[in-house]
C-alpha cells in the first residue's frame, strides 16, 4: 500500500471514530437496556471502540 | 491489614526490580543490542498515559458519571489514528534539528526563541505540579489503605486524614526515591539525542504490571466475587443508584463530553511525558505503526474491568463511606485477599511512578534548556567556564528534585480538596493551550512568533484564572466568595461563570475562553504581522509537507566566517573535549571537510554543530552561543525570502515535470494502442481487396472467355451458343449477387443500413423464408421438417434482414445435404432451454442437416469473410463465402447470437437467438406474411 493511501485511511478511521464516539450517534444507543448482560451504551462504546481498533490493526499491517 | 513492613519489602523490592530493569536497558544501548527497538515495546512505553488516575480514578469517575470517564481514553485511540500523519512529521523534524522537548520545539519553529521556550516550560510545570501531585497522593493514600490506617481507611483521594508528621509521610519517601532513579537513569550524561533506554524499558515493563494487575483484579471481582458482568449489572440495576450508571444520565452534558474528547485527543500528543516517551524516545518512525492499535488495544484492556469493579463496589460498600477512588484496592482487601490486594497496590505503584518519572525527565530538559540556561549563557559568566556539560545535568538533577518537591508540596497544601478525575482534567487544560503552537505551527506557515506568545499567554492566564485559582478557594487558601460572587464581588469576573457565562462544568468553561483568546490572538496576529528571516526558514522547514528538512537551504542562509577551531572549543565545553573531537571527525568523514583547526568552517559545518548543541541545550541557546563565535552577517528578509522562493520554485517545477511526463508517457501508450488498432485495419482491409478482386475475377474470367468464343466463332451451332450463353448469365448473375453482398456488407459494418425494428411473428419469418427457398429443396430432393410452437414467439427484429438470415442458413444446410437422402430440420423455441448461454428472454431458431459438418477447427472461419469450411482450392463449395458474416452481422445487430455446433460426418446445427418482443406488444396487421 502507498504511503499516501495508508495516510488517508489512518485519518478516514480517525474521522468516523470521532463521529462513533461523539454525540448525536451517542444518544441513538442512550436507552437502558442490556446486551447479553451489559448496559447498551456501555456494549456500544467498546464495541465500537474494538472496530475502530480492528480497521486500524488492518490499516496498519497491510503490505 | 497488611503488615507495614510487608509492604515495604515489597515496594522496594519493585523498584529495586525497577532500577536493574532499567540498568539493563542502558548497558544493552551503550553495546548498541537495544532493548527498545521494537513496535510493541515503544506502544507500551505510550502506555504512560494511564497513570494512577486511569488506575484508581476512572472507577471513582465511573461511580458518580457512569461512562463519563471513557472520553479520555477514546480521545486517546481517535488521536492515534492521526499519528502517522502528525506524529510521524514531528518525529522528523525532531530527529533533524536535534530537538528535545515540546518547548524546543515550539521555540525551534518561531525562530529559535528563546523567551517562546521559556513561556512554553512555564506554561508546563504550572500546568504539570498539581499533576504530580496526584500521583504522590494515590501513593501515599493507597499504602494507608493497605496497611488498614483507620483514619484513611475510607479514602485514595477524598477529604481524608490530617497529615501525618513529615518523617513518617510517605508520599515524601517515594518522591525522594523517584527523584533518585530520576536523576540515575534521566540524566546520565549529557547526550546529544536525549534518549533514555533504560528508563524507556522500566516504564515499558511498568506498563505491563499495571495492565495486569488491574486485569487480575477485575477478573477476581467480577468472577469470583461476582458470576460474572451479567450477574454485577443485574444486581445493580436493581438499585436506582447504580442503575443510572448504565445511561448517560444527567450528571453529564454532550458538550462536556465533546470537550473530554478533544482535550484528550490533544493530550496524548502534547502531554510532556507523552513527548518524551512519543518523539524523545523513538528509535524507529516504523514502531508508529504497531503502536496505532496496539496502544488503543492496550486502553480498552485497562479500562473493560471498569464497570465491574464500580458495580462491585457500590453493591458491597454502599454508604459506608468509601470512596470510590479506593474500590479497586479496597474490593480485595475486603474479600481478605491480602495478596490481590498487595499486587494491586503494587500495580498502582507503577501507575503512578511511571507517569512521575517521564515526567519530570521532560520537564528537567524543558527547564534546563529552555528556561535557564538561555539566562545563564545571556549573563555571560557561563561561556567562560570550559566545560558547561557536568552543570547542565546539575541543573537538570536540581530541577528534579525541585519538581517532586514541588509536586508534594502542592500535595500537601492543596491535594486533598479535589478528586484524582479534576488535577488531571486542569492538566489536560493546560496542555491543550500548546495546540494551536504545535499544529497550527506544522500545518500553517504564516504563523508567526507573536501570535504564539500572545496567544499562549493570554491562553495561559484565562486557564489559570478559571481552573486552578478556584482549585485553591476549595483547599481553602482563598476565601470561596471569591468563587461564588467574583473577586471583590465583581460578578462578571467570577472564575467558574466568566462574564456571566455559566451553565457549563468548569472544564468546558475554562477550555472556551481559554481557547478563543488563545486561538483569537494567535490567528489575528499572525495575519497581521510581519515575520523576520530567522522565523520565514524555520517556518518553511517545518510546515514542508514532507517533514523533511532540506539541509542545503538551511546551509545557504548562513553566511559567516568562522574557523573550526572556534567551533572545537566551543563543542568541546558542552560535549566534552572527547566528544567535541569525535564529532568533528565525525563530519569530516562524511562530507571530507577540511577540520584542522585553522580551516575556515563551511556553512555546513556551523549548521552541523549548531545542531549538536541543540540537542544539549536546545535550539534557541544553541544559536545564542553559535553566534557568540562567529561573525555573521545578518540576511535581509529579502534575501531569506529569494533562496527560499528559488528552493520552492525548482521543487514546484521538478513536480509540474513529473506530471507532464507521466501523461506524456500515458498518451503515448494511448498512441502506440491505435496504431496497433489501425495497422491491424489495414492489414484486413487490403486482405478482403485482395479476395474480393480474385472473387471478381473468377466469373468475370468466364465471362470474357465465353463472350471471345462467341465472338471469334460467329459459325457455333444453336444449341452450343445457347449453352455458352447460359453460362454468360449465369457467371453474371453471380458477379451481381457478389457485388449486392458486398455492397450489403459493408452497409452493415459501416452502420449505414436502415432497419425497422418491430415486433414481428417468428414463425412467419420461417415459414415465408422456407417457401422462398422451397425450390432449391425440391431440385435436390431435400427433405424438410419444420417444429413451431404455437402461438410462436414474437421477436423484436428488422423482418427482411431476419428472413434474409434464415433463407442463408438454409440454403447453406441444403448444399451440403447429401441429395435423395438430406434431411433438414427446423427447430423454433420460445426461450433459451438446453443452452447456457442463452438467455430466458430469447427465441432461438436452430437448423440441422444430416450433412458432412464441419470440422472444429472450421467452427470459427466460416464466419470470417470469403471462408468457407474445407480445403478451398480443391474443394470448393458454391456461393460467395459472405452469407455468413451478414447473417452474423445481423444477428449482432438485433441483439441475438449466432453460432454453430458440429461433430464432422454428423451433420451441423446452426442457431441463433432473437430477443423475445416485449410481453404484451402485439404482432401488427401488417406484420403478416410477405
Amino acid at each position: 500500500m502507498s504511503d499516501r493511501l495508508r495516510t488517508a485511511r489512518l485519518v478516514a478511521v480517525g474521522l468516523l471514530a470521532f463521529a462513533l464516539f461523539n454525540f448525536p450517534l451517542l444518544g441513538v444507543f442512550d436507552i437502558d437496556t442490556r446486551v447479553a448482560g451489559i448496559p447498551l451504551l456501555w456494549f456500544y462504546l467498546f464495541g465500537a471502540w474494538l472496530l475502530v481498533i480492528g480497521l486500524l490493526t488492518w490499516i496498519t499491517r497491510a503490505r | 491489614m497488611i503488615d507495614i513492613r510487608l509492604i515495604v519489602v515489597v515496594s522496594v523490592a519493585y523498584l529495586g526490580l525497577l532500577f536493574a530493569i532499567a540498568f539493563f536497558g542502558d548497558r544493552r544501548a551503550d553495546h548498541h543490542r537495544s532493548v527498545i527497538s521494537n513496535g510493541y515495546i515503544y506502544a507500551l512505553s505510550l502506555g504512560v498515559y494511564a497513570t494512577s488516575w486511569t488506575y484508581y480514578g476512572s472507577v471513582g469517575r465511573a461511580a458518580s458519571t457512569g461512562i463519563g470517564f471513557l472520553p479520555i481514553y477514546l480521545g486517546a485511540t481517535i488521536m492515534a489514528a492521526g499519528w502517522w500523519m502528525v506524529l510521524r512529521k514531528i518525529i522528523r523534524i525532531c530527529k533533524q534539528n536535534r530537538i528535545t522537548s515540546l518547548a524546543d520545539f515550539v521555540s525551534s519553529r518561531y525562530g529559535k526563541s528563546a523567551l517562546l521556550g521559556g513561556l512554553v516550560t512555564v506554561v508546563a510545570v504550572v500546568g504539570i505540579v498539581p499533576y504530580i501531585a496526584l500521583q504522590l497522593k494515590a501513593i501515599s493514600n493507597s499504602f494507608s489503605i493497605l496497611r488498614g490506617d483507620p483514619a484513611l481507611a475510607t479514602s485514595i483521594a477524598g477529604p481524608s486524614a490530617p497529615d501525618p508528621p513529615l518523617l513518617t509521610d510517605t508520599a515524601l519517601y517515594v518522591a525522594l526515591v523517584l527523584a533518585a532513579f530520576t536523576i540515575v537513569f534521566g540524566t546520565r550524561n549529557l547526550d546529544a539525542t536525549e534518549r533514555h533506554e533504560g528508563m524507556v524499558a522500566a516504564v515499558a515493563f511498568e506498563s505491563v504490571v499495571k495492565l495486569v494487575a488491574f486485569l487480575a483484579v477485575g477478573f477476581y471481582v467480577t468472577y469470583v466475587m461476582f458470576a460474572g458482568f451479567g450477574d454485577l449489572v443485574g444486581r445493580g440495576g436493581g438499585d436506582p443508584d447504580i442503575s443510572k450508571l448504565f445511561t448517560f444520565g444527567t450528571s453529564q452534558s454532550y458538550g462536556s463530553w465533546l470537550w473530554l474528547i478533544v482535550l484528550s485527543m490533544l493530550a496524548i500528543l502534547l502531554l510532556p511525558r507523552q513527548w518524551q516517551v512519543a518523539v524523545v524516545e523513538n528509535v524507529d518512525e516504523r514502531h508508529i505503526k504497531t503502536a496505532i492499535w496496539v496502544f488503543p488495544l492496550y486502553l480498552l484492556l485497562i479500562n473493560i474491568f471498569v464497570l465491574p469493579i464500580t458495580v462491585a463496589g457500590l453493591l458491597r460498600f454502599g454508604s459506608d463511606g468509601v470512596s470510590a477512588d479506593a474500590f479497586v484496592l479496597a474490593l480485595p482487601l475486603a474479600d481478605s485477599q491480602p495478596a490481590l490486594a498487595l499486587m494491586v497496590f503494587i500495580g498502582g505503584l507503577s501507575a503512578a511512578t511511571g507517569m512521575v518519572i517521564v515526567e519530570t525527565i521532560a520537564l528537567s530538559t524543558m527547564v534546563s534548556n529552555s528556561l535557564v540556561l538561555p539566562v545563564l549563557l545571556r549573563r555571560g559568566d557561563a561561556l567562560a567556564e570550559d566545560n558547561l556539560g557536568p552543570r547542565i545535568l546539575r541543573i537538570r538533577r536540581v530541577t528534579i528534585v525541585v519538581l517532586l518537591l514541588l509536586g508534594y508540596l502542592y500535595f500537601r497544601v492543596a491535594g486533598d480538596a479535589l478528586e484524582l478525575v479534576s488535577i488531571g482534567l486542569i492538566s489536560f487544560a493546560a496542555v491543550a493551550q500548546f495546540a494551536p503552537a504545535v499544529l497550527g505551527g506544522l500545518y500553517w506557515r504564516r504563523a508567526t512568533r507573536r501570535g504564539v506568545t500572545w496567544g499562549l499567554s493570554a491562553g495561559f492566564v484565562v486557564w489559570a484564572y478559571t481552573l486552578p485559582l478556584p482549585s485553591l478557594a476549595h483547599a481553602g487558601l482563598l476565601p470561596s466568595s471569591f468563587v461564588d460572587n467574583g473577586p471583590f464581588g465583581i460578578e462578571l469576573l467570577a472564575p467558574y461563570a466568566l462574564f456571566g457565562l455559566d451553565g457549563l462544568d468548569s472544564v468546558s468553561h475554562s477550555m472556551l475562553w481559554s481557547w478563543l483568546v488563545n486561538i483569537g490572538l494567535f490567528v489575528a496576529l499572525s495575519l497581521t504581522g510581519r515575520r523576520d528571516p530567522a522565523e520565514h526558514v524555520q517556518a518553511s522547514m517545518f510546515t514542508d509537507s514532507s517533514g523533511r528538512v532540506d539541509r542545503g537551504t538551511e546551509a545557504r542562509l548562513w553566511r559567516g566566517t568562522a574557523t573550526v577551531g572556534q567551533l572545537e572549543v566551543l563543542l568541546a565545553r558542552f560535549l566534552g573535549a572527547d566528544g567535541a573531537r569525535s564529532a568533528l571527525a565525525a563530519h569530516a568523514a562524511r562530507t571530507g571537510a577540511d577540520v584542522s583547526p585553522d580551516a575556515a568552517a563551511g556553512a555546513d559545518l556551523v549548521w552541523h554543530v549548531e545542531t549538536l548543541l541543540a540537542g544539549a541545550v536546545g535550539s534557541a541557546s544553541a544559536r545564542f552561543v553559535v553566534a557568540s563565535v562567529v561573525d555573521e552577517e545578518p540576511l535581509a528578509v529579502d534575501e531569506v525570502l529569494q533562496i527560499l522562493d528559488e528552493t520552492s520554485e525548482v521543487l514546484a517545477y521538478s513536480r509540474a515535470l513529473e506530471r507532464k511526463s507521466q501523461q506524456l508517457q500515458q498518451a503515448t501508450t494511448e498512441l502506440r494502442e491505435a496504431n496497433e488498432r489501425l495497422q491491424e485495419l489495414d492489414r484486413l482491409k487490403d486482405e478482403f481487396v485482395s479476395t474480393v478482386s480474385h472473387e471478381l475475377r473468377t466469373p468475370l474470367t468466364s465471362i470474357r472467355a465465353f463472350s471471345e468464343i462467341l465472338a471469334d466463332n460467329p459459325d457455333l451451332d444453336v444449341s452450343e451458343r445457347g449453352e455458352y450463353l447460359q453460362i454468360i448469365v449465369s457467371e453474371t448473375e453471380r458477379l451481381t449477387r457478389l457485388i449486392n453482398q458486398i455492397l450489403d456488407l459493408s452497409k452493415l459494418e459501416s452502420g449505414g443500413a436502415e432497419w425497422e425494428i418491430e415486433p414481428v411473428d417468428l414463425g412467419q419469418i420461417v415459414e415465408s423464408s422456407i417457401q422462398a427457398t422451397a425450390q432449391i429443396f425440391r431440385d435436390r430432393k431435400v427433405e424438410l421438417a419444420l417444429a413451431i410452437p404455437d402461438p410462436a414467439p414474437t421477436v423484436t427484429a428488422d423482418r427482411d434482414r431476419l428472413v434474409q438470415v434464415v433463407i442463408n442458413l438454409l440454403s447453406n444446410a441444403v448444399k451440403f445435404c447429401p441429395p435423395e437422402t438430406g434431411l433438414v430440420q427446423v427447430t423454433v423455441t420460445a426461450n433459451g432451454s438446453g443452452s447456457p448461454d442463452a438467455a430466458d428472454d430469447m427465441a432461438r431458431v436452430a437448423v440441422r442437416d444430416n450433412g458432412p459438418g464441419v470440422a472444429i477447427e472450421d467452427q470459427v472461419i466460416i464466419f470470417e469473410k470469403f471462408r468457407q469450411g474445407g480445403d478451398t482450392r480443391t474443394n470448393r463449395p458454391a456461393g460467395t463465402g459472405l452469407g455468413l458474416p451478414i447473417s452474423r452481422e445481423i444477428i449482432d445487430h438485433l441483439g441475438g447470437k449466432l453460432w454453430v455446433q458440429s461433430t464432422p460426418g454428423q451433420g451441423a446445427v446452426f442457431t441463433f437467438t432473437i430477443p423475445l418482443a416485449v410481453v404484451g406488444s402485439h404482432v401488427t396487421a401488417e406484420g403478416g406474411a410477405s
